[in-house]
This record gives C-alpha cells, sequence and structure tokens, in this order.
C-alpha cells in the first residue's frame, strides 16, 4: 500500500506527457486527462481510507539511509487536501471540456492546455505528498509554472498585463523560499520536514524565529494573505473561466496547507500568534471591502477569496488542535465553493453575454436554472445555516471561544462582520444580475428565440459545463450532509499532524 | 559548520543588486534582477554547504574530506528553474513587447480606476443614489 503513495502525482505526469505527444486528437486528450484525474480522486479516496484506518505513511524513495532520501509523506491531511482538489479539477476539466469550438478559440486556444492543467495537478499532488522542504519547493514550482501558462493561454494583451504582475510576486516568493531552505539546511544539516522539526527545537529562539518568519512569508504571498495580497484580485480574473475556478479554488489553498503543514510541524510553539490574529482580521475585514466595491463578478469573487483565507489564518493562529481541525474542515469547504462559484461567474458570462454587473439583470426570469446554481453556493459562501460554510465558521468560532484573550474576540467579530458583508456583496450580484429588467444585450439573445426555451438554455449553456458545476454544488453541499463523519476526520487528521504524532509516524526510531 | 565570509557578502550584493533591478519597470530589466538575484540564493546554499572539500563521488576520497553534495544537487534544480523562468519572462516581455510596444509593466487595474475617480472626484461605480430602485425608477422624489 505504501508504494501506491507516489501515483497520484505519477498518474497526473503521464497523463501530461501523453496529451502533449498527441496535440491533434482533442477527443483523445480529453479521455486521458479526465480518467487520469478520475484516478487520482479514487486514489484520495482510497487513501484517507487507508490514512484514517493506518495511521501515517511514509515512503523513502530511492533506497537511500533513511533521513536522507526524498521522503513522501500520506497522511490525514494530505490525502484530504488531494481529494477534493482532485474532485475540484476533475470538475472544472469536464466543464472546460463542455465549452463549443467557439468558446474553446477564444479562451482556450491552444492543444497545451489538457497537459499544462495536468502538470498543474501534478505539482499540487507534489506539494501535498512532500515530505522534504525541497520536494515541497519543487511541486511548487511545478504548479506555478502550470499556472503561468495558464493565465498567460492565448497571449492577449489583457492575460499579459495580468500575467506579468502574477509572474513577478510569485517569481520573488520562489526565490525567498530557496533562501529560507538555504538557512534552514545551514542551522539543521537538513531539509526532511520530520527531522527539521527534531533539529529545530534545539536552535536559540532568534534562529529560530528567523526562519519561521522566512517561512511563513513566502506561504503567505502564495496564500494571498494581507498585506501580501493585493496581487490577486489584480491577476485572476482575467484568465479564462474554468482556469480561475481552479486557480481560486486550489492555489492559495495549497499555500495554506504549507502554512498548516511547517507552523503545527517545525514551530509547534509559535510565538506569533498575535501577529497571525491581526493579519487574520485585516484580511478577512479589508478583503471583503474591496469585494464590495467591485462591480464585475469575477473580481468581486477573487476578493471574497482573499477575505475567506483570513478565516484559515484564524484557525491557524490559534495553534490549538480544534483551531485546526476547524480550518482543515474550512480550507475543504472553501475549495469547492470559491471554485464552483467561479464556474458559475463562467456560465453568467455566457448567458448574459457579461459579467460585470451593470451590463446584467433579469436573469431570474431568462434563466431559473441559473439563478439557482448561483443562489446555493453563494448563500454557503455567505455562512447561513445549515450549509458547510456556517458550520466552519462555528468550528472556527468555537476553537477562538476556547483560546481566549481579547484580540481573539476582536477577531471573531470581525469574522462575524465579514460573512454579514460577504451576504450582502452576494445580494447585491442577486440584486442587479438576477433581479431587474432584463438589459439589451441579453434581450438579444432572446430575440433569436426559436419557440424552445429549452434549447435556447442549452445552446447558451452547454449540458456538460451545467453538470459540472451542478456536480460541483453537490459535492459542496456533501460536506454539509456528511459534515459529521467529515468534521470528525479533521479532528483526527489535526491530532495526526501535531509534530511528535508526525515524527513518530515518519522517522524509525534510531534517527529521532 | 564553518561559513565562509566571501560567499556570504557576495551573495548579499548580489541579491541587493537584483532586488534594485526588479523595482524597475521594464520587464527585461526585472528579469536581469531575478536572473542576478537567484544566482545570489544559489551563493547563500554554498554558504550553507559549510567548508570546501573534495569532491563528493563515491569512492574517490575519505568520506570525512569531501564537500557535501546535497546542497550542490539542491542549486543544480534552482538552476533549471532559473533557465525555464528566464526562458518564459523573455517570451512574455518579447509579447508584451509585440503588443504594446514597450515591455513595461502595467498598472494595477484598480490602482488606475481608483486614481482616475479621484481625479474626476467621482465616487466610485458601485454606489447607488438611494432614491432610485433597482429597475432604475426614481422612487423618492415624489
Amino acid at each position: 500500500m505504501i508504494n501506491l503513495i507516489p501515483l497520484p502525482v505519477m498518474l497526473a505526469l503521464f497523463g501530461a506527457a501523453i496529451t502533449l505527444i498527441i496535440p491533434r486528437r482533442p477527443i483523445a486528450q480529453r479521455v486521458i486527462s479526465i480518467g487520469s484525474l478520475s484516478g487520482i480522486v479514487i486514489l484520495a479516496a482510497f487513501f484517507m481510507w487507508a490514512t484514517d484506518t493506518h495511521g501515517t505513511m511514509a515512503l523513502w524513495l530511492g533506497a537511500w539511509p533513511v533521513p536522507l532520501g526524498i521522503g513522501l509523506v500520506m497522511d490525514r491531511l494530505s490525502a484530504l487536501m488531494l481529494f477534493v482538489a482532485g474532485v475540484v479539477a476533475l470538475c472544472v476539466l469536464i466543464f472546460s471540456t463542455g465549452q463549443d469550438k467557439g468558446e474553446v478559440r477564444r479562451e482556450t486556444p491552444v492543444s497545451i492546455f489538457h497537459p499544462t492543467f495536468l502538470l498543474l495537478m501534478g505539482g499540487i499532488a507534489n506539494a501535498f505528498l512532500a515530505g522534504d522542504l525541497f520536494n515541497l519547493f519543487v511541486g511548487f514550482e511545478i504548479f506555478l509554472f502550470a499556472s503561468y501558462v495558464l493565465l498567460t493561454l492565448g497571449g492577449t494583451k489583457e492575460r499579459i498585463r495580468a500575467g506579468t504582475t502574477y509572474v513577478i510576486v510569485s517569481l520573488l516568493s520562489s526565490s525567498l523560499f530557496l533562501i529560507s531552505i538555504a538557512s534552514i539546511y545551514a542551522a539543521t544539516g537538513t531539509v526532511n520536514m520530520a527531522h527539521i522539526a527534531v533539529r529545530v527545537a534545539e536552535l536559540s529562539e532568534p534562529v529560530q524565529l528567523l526562519l519561521q518568519m522566512m517561512l511563513l512569508v513566502t506561504f503567505a504571498i502564495k496564500a494571498a494573505i494581507f498585506p501580501l495580497s493585493s496581487w490577486l484580485p489584480d491577476s485572476y480574473p482575467t484568465a479564462p473561466a474554468p482556469v480561475t475556478a481552479v486557480f481560486a479554488g486550489l492555489l492559495t489553498k495549497v499555500g495554506i496547507y504549507a502554512i498548516i503543514r511547517t507552523q503545527t510541524l517545525l514551530f509547534p510553539d509559535s510565538p506569533l500568534s498575535n501577529m497571525l490574529l491581526v493579519a487574520a482580521l485585516l484580511t478577512m475585514v479589508i478583503g471583503i471591502l474591496g469585494a464590495l466595491a467591485q462591480v464585475e463578478i469575477k473580481r468581486m469573487l477573487s476578493f471574497t477569496l482573499v477575505s475567506h483565507l483570513g478565516y484559515m489564518v484564524l484557525g491557524i493562529a490559534l495553534a490549538s488542535e480544534s483551531g485546526f481541525a476547524a480550518t482543515i474542515y474550512y480550507t475543504a469547504h472553501h475549495i469547492t465553493i470559491q471554485a464552483a462559484l467561479f464556474l458559475v461567474a463562467g456560465l453568467i458570462e455566457r448567458r448574459g453575454g457579461t459579467s460585470s454587473l451593470d451590463g446584467l439583470g433579469g436573469l431570474l426570469k431568462v434563466s431559473p436554472l441559473l439563478a439557482l446554481l448561483f443562489f446555493v453556493p453563494a448563500m454557503n459562501l455567505g455562512g447561513i445555516p445549515p450549509m458547510s460554510g456556517f458550520l466552519g465558521k462555528v468550528g472556527l468560532l468555537h476553537a477562538g471561544a476556547e483560546y481566549g484573550g481579547w484580540l481573539v474576540w476582536v477577531v471573531m467579530f470581525g469574522g462575524i462582520l465579514t460573512s454579514l458583508l460577504t451576504l450582502m456583496a452576494m445580494a447585491k450580484v442577486w440584486n442587479r444580475a438576477f433581479w431587474g429588467t432584463v438589459p439589451d444585450n441579453v434581450v438579444r439573445i432572446e430575440d433569436n428565440y426559436d419557440g424552445d426555451a429549452g434549447d435556447d438554455d442549452v445552446r447558451f449553456m452547454p449540458p456538460l459545463m451545467v453538470g459540472a458545476t451542478s456536480a460541483l454544488i453537490a459535492f459542496s453541499l456533501a460536506l454539509t450532509v456528511f459534515a459529521g463523519p467529515l468534521y470528525s476526520y479533521a479532528e483526527r487528521a489535526a491530532e495526526s499532524i501535531q509534530s511528535e504524532n508526525y515524527i513518530q509516524a515518519v522517522l524509525p526510531e534510531e534517527v529521532r | 559548520m564553518t561559513a565562509n565570509l566571501t560567499l556570504a557578502i557576495t551573495a548579499g550584493i548580489l541579491i541587493a543588486c537584483g532586488v534594485y533591478l526588479m523595482l524597475e519597470r521594464s520587464l527585461t530589466r526585472i528579469l536581469l534582477g531575478v536572473i542576478i538575484a537567484s544566482n545570489g540564493v544559489n551563493m547563500l546554499f554554498l554558504v550553507a554547504s559549510g567548508r570546501p572539500g573534495a569532491p563528493p563521488l563515491v569512492g574517490h576520497d575519505d568520506p570525512a574530506a569531501t564537500a557535501d553534495p546535497l546542497p550542490q544537487a539542491m542549486v543544480l534544480t534552482a538552476i533549471v528553474i532559473t533557465m525555464g523562468v528566464t526562458a518564459f519572462v523573455l517570451t512574455m516581455a518579447y509579447r508584451s513587447f509585440q503588443l504594446n510596444g514597450h515591455d513595461e509593466v502595467a498598472d494595477d487595474v484598480e490602482d488606475a480606476r481608483i486614481r482616475q475617480l479621484a481625479e474626476a472626484d467621482e465616487l466610485s461605480d458601485s454606489y447607488e443614489a438611494s432614491d432610485f430602485s433597482d429597475s432604475g425608477e426614481n422612487v423618492v422624489s415624489e
């Protein structure tokens, strides 16, 4: 069973290689990429079961003596993240295959879309499985490179402009990551995370603080935590709808995953809790205020994305097991819901002809199905009970109340305020895009009305796209229905990522 | 561990030059900055690897006298990644030159919008006068 651990990465990379050499056969490309992503989802589900019954598993590649080789570690957290990431990537890929020829030419015109998408998934899977810091860096670089290509697909003026900012910021954070790895290697003489965790405790406090801060800044740039978040709302919205959806859902959460992993493992007694609490508060409030000021749906969603990352930072700052459990559950919820909302934004853009609220209206009358598809995830994002967004927030507030202290209460108040303001932003979209009169550009579509209303919906929202979006929304609702077992799984995951448990599971007796 | 001061200072100078170039507007200069800075970072790995020694080949020398091979492997990976970055950013700079006639990094759209509004002394688009309903009908004035 242990030997299956590298399989998710290999499936994605092999899929990428095969789709790359058959650029002229789009149908074969689609079959292979959907096949390999389905394989990843099935494997991840299996690993969720396996890690939950057998505990954390570690595989040492290359038969080197133990702390020296490249270690892959599969624990409950990695398996859950891999599963959710796989489901989201699969739905998004099916969504993109539903696009008709005209849109494919406009949005994803080149045959490298499928290989790059699979490389992105391979990099993300590698980052989740990495047991050493340098392998984590390599995973980050693989998916960042894929994301550079996906963001600038087609090389239009707007995408090159947005891509430039994104690439420069990512390069800077990669350099910082390398500097952190060099410093950690200089201080501890190892890059294996479990081994670093053993040795870092022997370092003097200022050195520990320096290393922690460097890693935190590196990952905070990737995870777009205020004040390092300003690159995100500017670069995501210009990409094609499926690309934006997968970026918004997954990329920032890999940063969050890396923060959870390094903070719990390397620096369990974090002296930076207060700083993180302030960062969480500012991320939430400033992000949501930015969202309220937007009239373009995709930009607004990018700002809510930044804002809701604050909740995860809150859970990390508490550094208690209940805090991490709530963060893990909330991360799974947020990946799904944010990707679903961006897919719906893509559908709105197709059906209404624009994604700007100024040009939309009356969509409720034009397409009730679209309204339903938007309404469910929007309410979930706003945290309406009993959906998963509400449950995750309750978990975080519960963990915060256990922790206590005036700063935590202020941040929790900020969290509730953010939740209300999110509802307000969603209500604004609902008011202006779904209610009201149908403006000219949507009426134009109605003019082509050929007597059968169903046809019209199908022409602008192909069944595959609607199906993929509905599947993702159904998955997010499943997170609500199965919240009980999932939350206790998250609690067990939070326990197994604790420093001593992780070290015990990964390193053999003699190296500890 | 023994650290080499010359290497550390060189790394610092290279990274400082790189950061200076990255603050420029032209994408090509930013790329040069990234290249220089990443060479500085690579040098940091050499500082981290401790004192120099014999080539790290198995069975070539006494293991105690050889240099630490791990940072060298990491630097090699980093160099390959920088090469990829260089190729990609150069392409992007050229594409930007094709489209705009220059390769300058543009302003954030949001910043530009806010600046325009401030110059015009107006409120943002999202502001809706409260005496109008959603349909645009004036519901208050009567």
